[in-house]
């Protein structure tokens, strides 16, 4: 199923695909986006690399297992509500800091955020995981 | 438009549960498919329309006539679970199938007894 | 203190298996003086009570509900708490030397300790709820006690009779005392008895009375409920004699006098309490005169006067509450009393067949006093408790007209007759050849039936330790008012005592001709059992039942699903035609052109998927379908659920087009009228969400929280997109819970595909399960 177009496509396509996905994800707390959207952006890049050469070799080139991605973003949106939770407030209660980096102007960190790339990371596992799992057999 | 949405709602619910009384099991999950559209299509109607601004606040700005948040916030939720939950459905199928060599329920049911 | 005494029940219930393991049948004597040590506490309470100041005990649960655990002794419970510990005390002793060596022993005394711990609840209790909950558990206990010779199948068919009976009349009393606590504003029993009027008042007396009725009857056999009891006969003697006389069968009549004050006094009360009580009586006491099994004998003999108490009660006249407060002592010393000394013979000799038996006298010399003393009792000779009890009844009946008082009459000479055949002719005359030679029974087995007979003589001889200080203030409870109650052996040349006269000697006829009455008596009265209303119930419901499963449970997901739409459309269609329920939407903005075509392609791509016989085609349907709906989103101001729909149709193509390389194709399964029928179905399904969503539109039932979110999304959330910050912020907790079910999603997906495969046909080899093997 692999054909010369598709693979240069796809291989153009993602590191395009990438920087959106982080561009969705960046931008999701003003405007649309998040990390619901930027995760399945970049699983459909991955998918996508899959589909054009095979799963195998999409596997390599993710370097990490999928599962693995899950885990990692459950950790993240645990630890964003344990944050809250270690500074005396409600489990999940956003904290913030305002970071003043000169030449790039105020800059707002929050655990929502850190909660966001835990969606963001659960979300790109998941579909990895179920589409490689699928392509392989 | 909400009318019309209501009769799209009403044509999409219909299409599903025929699909979901299929034997086959491949047509049940296109009908949970289609099920599921028809649900987030009718909290997203029963809500109300807005047109055009998204729940997006601008900064300092007064506040204008915006879409409720509240519905996209469910519904979202739900494409993203009604993905997993179809993933799940297919692949237990799939396993089902080549455990079984069938797609029919009822033979699946004989098969269980 | 008194929240400890129904406590501790529960606790030593918990202990007695290990006591009896170790100390085997003489635990009896130490788990006895648990009850025994409560008897006397409940005794300390007497003089206090008596004076008119209940001792009352309150743990607070939810304050705003009006629920607490709250007890109160007044006389009327104490009089039962004491027959229920003291009773408790004599059966644990007695049940030692009873089922001496029975390996269950322990497990009889945790029942048995648990029960009197459930019915010291009932009596005690001063809340509505917290008498139903002991009450329940009472039905519980019994139910296990009965069939604690569980491998005999008899038994087990009785306790669940029983149970079904009893626990039947339950669910009537729940939303009996529901309905009269709502009646009278509380749910407190001694607030609720001051409400008499404004609960008689209350449109709901009528169904509160009547279920509360029925929760009464069941418990305390009446008649047409009262054929559980004589089958309950399987439990061993201790039980029958403490739950099934002396103690649990009485709480029905408990009930009656302690609500007796609020629901008393109208006709409704007089005639269906009264009634059914004169019933009760006349029918239990001849269906006892056919029985030859002693037991069986008592059992229909009980009967008969719960029947008697609850017509004193439906009488409800100071006099008759007074009588029956009497009575319910008196026959609680003599019932348990010639129980227990059933239970003696049938120990030594093998049997309960009342024919069979003859001169045990000799033999057993401390049982036949017992029995004597309880059969003079029971018979109501001068100078026991019974003659006292009798006379007092036969007053109270003469206040309402001689037809009853002789009605009440011949079923007391019915009794006379029972003493006889239970207490007189076993251990007289002439002995009868026997498989055993009979002994005395151990101590522990004539120490109980000894004290309570010789409780009735006591009583009998001195009245004065009990009138003023306990019955008489339990019959004012009864009453709602103050009474004077001074008892006494000789009352002069009443009409009671003629009467009284006239019961001994039709009683004692009816004994010498009883052996040529029985059998006909039995076959006379076989139709009155309403057993087989019982049985013929029991098979309807266990095929109703059968027949529902089968309907519903039938396997088919078809047949599920066809259920279930059907139920929502019907119910739908229902609440939609009521007038007012539909509405065309109130502001239904014009469409546009472009916005008419997306809800065109929605629905073409709908009917595609239905009628495509191609498995891509379908999918690719659906997924057009989807696109559809993102593209309303996108119109209607949601593009983060555009993209994400977008993405997510893509996925589920994707997914879909994977596995159909591993599936077969579609294939018609189904004839044409079979889609027919689920086409209109589908389409009526459809048709009522259409006509739902109408109505449903710009419905605002409560306001909405969606401007809150509005405000605070900049400055709690530091978010100027709103959906964004309630999935991250607001709602974070969701969220996570998401997250985590697309996780567990994802890997039961690996798991399903990964996992090592059984073959394809058959059970699966060894190798293939290894846990086959080690698993054991």
């Amino acid at each position: 199923m692999t054909s010369f177009i598709l693979t240069t496509t796809a291989r153009l396509l993602m590191p395009l695909l990438f920087m959106f996905s982080l561009f969705l994800y960046a931008r999701g707390h003003n405007e649309p986006g998040g990390g619901f959207v930027a995760g399945l952006v970049a699983g459909a890049a991955w998918v996508l690399y899959a589909l054009a050469t095979d799963a195998a070799q999409a596997r390599r080139a993710l370097r990490v297992q999928p599962q693995s991605l899950i885990g990692w973003g459950l950790l993240a949106a645990l630890t964003s509500g344990l944050i809250g939770l270690v500074l005396g407030y409600p489990f999940l209660t956003g904290q913030w800091i305002r970071l003043d980096l000169p030449g790039f102007g105020a800059f707002e960190l929050g655990t929502p955020l850190l909660f966001d790339l835990g969606v963001y990371l659960t979300v790109l596992g998941v579909t990895t995981t179920i589409v490689f799992a699928l392509a392989e057999e | 438009m909400e009318t019309v949405l209501a009769f799209v709602i009403g044509g999409l619910y219909a299409a599903a549960i025929y699909m979901l009384l299929r034997r086959s099991v491949v047509k049940l999950l296109i009908g949970l498919g289609l099920l599921s559209h028809a649900a987030n299509l009718l909290i997203f109607t029963a809500a109300g329309l807005t047109r055009g601004r998204a729940p997006v606040v601008t900064a300092g700005a007064p506040a204008a006539v915006i879409a409720d948040p509240l519905p996209q916030a469910l519904i979202l939720t739900a494409i993203v679970i009604g993905f997993g939950v179809t993933a799940f459905a297919l692949v237990l199928v799939f396993r089902v199938y080549s455990t079984l060599r069938t797609d029919n329920l009822d033979r699946m049911r004989e098969a269980d007894a | 203190m008194i929240i400890a005494s129904v406590a501790a029940g529960f606790g030593a219930a918990l202990i007695a298996p290990v006591v009896t393991r170790w100390l085997r049948h003489r635990a009896g004597w130490l788990l006895g003086t648990l009850p025994a040590a409560l008897a006397l506490y409940f005794a300390s309470l007497i003089p206090q009570a008596a004076g008119g100041s209940a001792t009352t005990a309150r743990l607070t649960w939810v304050e705003d509900l009006g629920l607490s655990l709250s007890l109160r002794a007044d006389s009327l419970s104490l009089l039962m708490a004491l027959l229920i510990s003291g009773i408790g005390a004599l059966v644990v002793v007695y049940a030692g030397g009873y089922l001496k060596g029975h390996p269950a022993l322990g497990a009889l005394y945790a029942w048995i300790l648990a029960f009197m711990a459930s019915m010291l609840g009932v009596v005690l209790a001063d809340n509505l709820l917290v008498l139903f909950v002991f009450w329940e558990l009472t039905s519980i206990t019994s139910f296990i006690l009965i069939g604690f010779h569980h491998d005999n199948e008899q038994a087990r068919a009785a306790a669940l009779q029983a149970l079904l009976v009893t626990a039947g009349g339950g669910l009537a009393l729940l939303p009996g005392l529901v309905l009269l606590g709502m009646a009278g504003g509380t749910f407190e029993l001694s607030e609720l008895n001051l409400q008499a009027a404004r609960i008689q008042s209350s449109p709901l007396f009528g169904p509160a009375l009547a279920l509360v009725l029925i929760g009464a009857f069941t418990k305390s056999a009446q008649f047409p409920f009262h054929f559980w009891l004589p089958n309950a006969m399987a439990a061993p003697t201790p039980v029958s004699a403490y739950l099934h006389s002396a103690t649990m069968v009485k709480a029905g009549v408990y009930l009656l006098a302690r609500l007796s004050p609020a629901l008393a006094g109208g006709p409704a009360w007089a005639f269906s309490v009264g009634g059914i009580g004169a019933a009760t009586m006349l029918l239990g006491g001849a269906m006892a005169l056919a029985q030859t099994d002693l037991k069986r004998l008592l059992a229909y003999s009980t009967i008969s006067a719960l029947g008697l108490l609850t017509l004193l009660i439906g009488i409800g006249t100071p006099h008759a509450l007074e009588a029956a407060m009497v009575l319910l002592l008196a026959h609680a010393l003599y019932k348990g009393a010639l129980f227990l000394v059933a239970g003696a013979v049938e120990h030594e000799t093998g049997t309960r067949q009342a024919p069979l038996l003859g001169g045990l006298a000799r033999a057993m010399p401390w049982t036949a006093a017992a029995a004597g003393l309880a059969m003079l009792s029971m018979a109501g000779l001068p100078p026991l408790l019974g003659f006292i009890s009798k006379e007092l009844v036969y007053e109270s009946a003469f206040e309402l007209g001689w037809p009853l008082a002789v009605t009440i009459a011949l079923t007391l000479a019915f009794s006379v007759c029972v003493s006889g055949v239970v207490g007189l002719v076993p251990f007289w005359g002439r002995p009868k050849p026997l498989e055993r030679h009979p002994h005395e029974a151990p101590p522990s087995m004539t120490f109980g039936p000894l004290l309570l007979g010789g409780l009735s003589l006591v009583f009998g001889l001195a009245p004065g330790l009990i009138d003023g200080r306990l019955a008489g203030p339990a019959a004012a409870a009864a009453l709602g008012a103050p009474v004077a109650l001074k008892l006494s052996l000789w009352h002069g040349l009443t009409p009671a005592l003629g009467l009284s006269a006239a019961t001994l000697v039709l009683g004692l006829g009816l004994l010498v001709f009883i052996r040529l009455m029985r059998t006909r008596l039995h076959a006379a009265l076989r139709p009155w059992g309403s057993e087989r209303v019982y049985q013929a119930g029991l098979t309807a419901l266990n095929l109703a039942a059968r027949g529902l499963t089968q309907l519903l449970q039938s396997g088919y997901h078809r047949r599920y699903l066809t259920i279930i739409v059907l139920t929502t459309v019907a119910a739908g269609t229902f609440t939609l035609m009521r007038s007012g329920a539909f509405n065309w939407p109130a502001a239904d903005s014009p469409p546009g052109y472009y916005e008419l075509g997306v809800a065109l392609l929605i629905v073409a791509a709908a009917v595609m998927a239905v009628t495509t016989s191609s498995r891509l085609g379908a999918v690719a349907a659906m997924g057009a379908a989807g696109y559809g709906v993102a593209l309303i989103y996108l119109i209607f101001g949601a593009p983060d659920l555009a993209m994400t729909q977008f993405l997510i149709e893509s996925l589920t193509v994707i997914l879909f087009v994977l596995a159909f390389h591993h599936l077969p194709p579609f294939a018609r399964l189904t004839t044409v009228s079979e889609r027919a029928g689920d086409a209109a179905l589908a389409l009526a399904a459809g048709a009522m969400m259409t006509a739902l969503v109408l109505s449903a539109v710009g419905v605002q039932l409560y306001p909405s929280i969606s401007p809150y979110y509005v405000q605070a999304a900049e400055s709690l959330a530091h978010a100027r997109n709103i959906v964004n910050a309630i999935l991250v912020d607001f709602r974070g907790i969701d969220t996570l819970g998401e997250i985590c079910v697309l996780a567990i999603s994802a890997l039961g997906v690996f798991a399903l595909l990964k996992m090592p495969r059984r073959k394809a046909e058959g059970a699966p080899t060894p190798e293939a399960d290894p846990q086959a093997e080690t698993g054991r």
